[in-house]
């Protein structure tokens, strides 16, 4: 399951959609959630504002979520991502891996991160009070 | 027509984030298009010289000697820094 959105999320309210979406298949559950902190290479950030490519977000999110399930035989896999404005200590992305075993589920959930980092069409731009940057 | 795009820091250098246009005669790959493109003017000449820009064909991650048809979307994007 797959989610691009401004709002936020209730991590415990994701968490056990996906537990009753397992209905007793799992045995060990994952999550990551990513928050927005409030400095960043030595700047105080007042407020981060979160672009992305719609429709490719998605793919790309749907692809990363897929390559998990196959290659950990996951049971389960929840990516969350919001956009927009957002403030320092906001939620900004939610990822759990739920598994048989509870290794898979730990790698899973890391490489899900990971993948999104580096694959995933998002542009952070911050709002310091030195200036707006994009960040590299 | 082609639906060209372009998002954050390449977005607000060019003005734009997303067009239409009829394709070129004789431009048939990513290279060409971007070349095309930097033809309009200084801004269009210097944003799209970034050796770090990534290009996608259809919402796909493509290199530059990648084909263009009619009806394709293509984008232009710096290094994405999500998560």
């Amino acid at each position: 399951m797959i989610r691009v959105q401004q709002a936020d999320f209730d991590p415990g309210a994701e968490l056990e959609t996906q537990r009753l979406r397992c209905a007793g298949r799992a045995g060990a559950v994952v999550s990551f959630t990513g928050l927005v902190r409030d400095f960043n290479d030595g700047a105080t950030v007042a407020r981060l504002a979160l672009e992305h490519y719609p429709g490719m977000t998605e793919k790309v999110l749907q692809k990363i979520a897929a390559d998990a399930i196959g290659k950990w035989q996951l049971v389960d896999a929840v990516i969350i991502h919001r956009v927009g404005p957002l403030d320092p200590n906001d939620r900004i992305v939610f990822v759990a891996a739920a598994s048989a075993h509870r290794r898979d589920a730990f790698r899973a959930c890391e490489h899900m991160v990971d993948a999104l980092k580096t694959d995933a069409p998002f542009w952070k731009r911050e709002d310091t009070p030195q200036g707006r940057r994009w960040l590299r | 027509m082609v639906r060209l795009r372009y998002f954050a820091s390449l977005r607000e250098a060019l003005g734009t984030g997303d067009e239409r246009l009829e394709l070129p005669e004789g431009i048939t790959t990513v290279a060409q298009l971007t070349a095309w493109l930097q033809t309009r003017g200084a801004e269009w000449q210097q944003a799209l010289a970034d050796p770090r820009l990534h290009t996608a064909r259809n919402q796909s991650v493509v290199k530059a000697d990648a084909p263009v048809c009619d009806g394709d979307e293509i984008a232009w994007f710096p290094p994405v820094t999500g998560g």
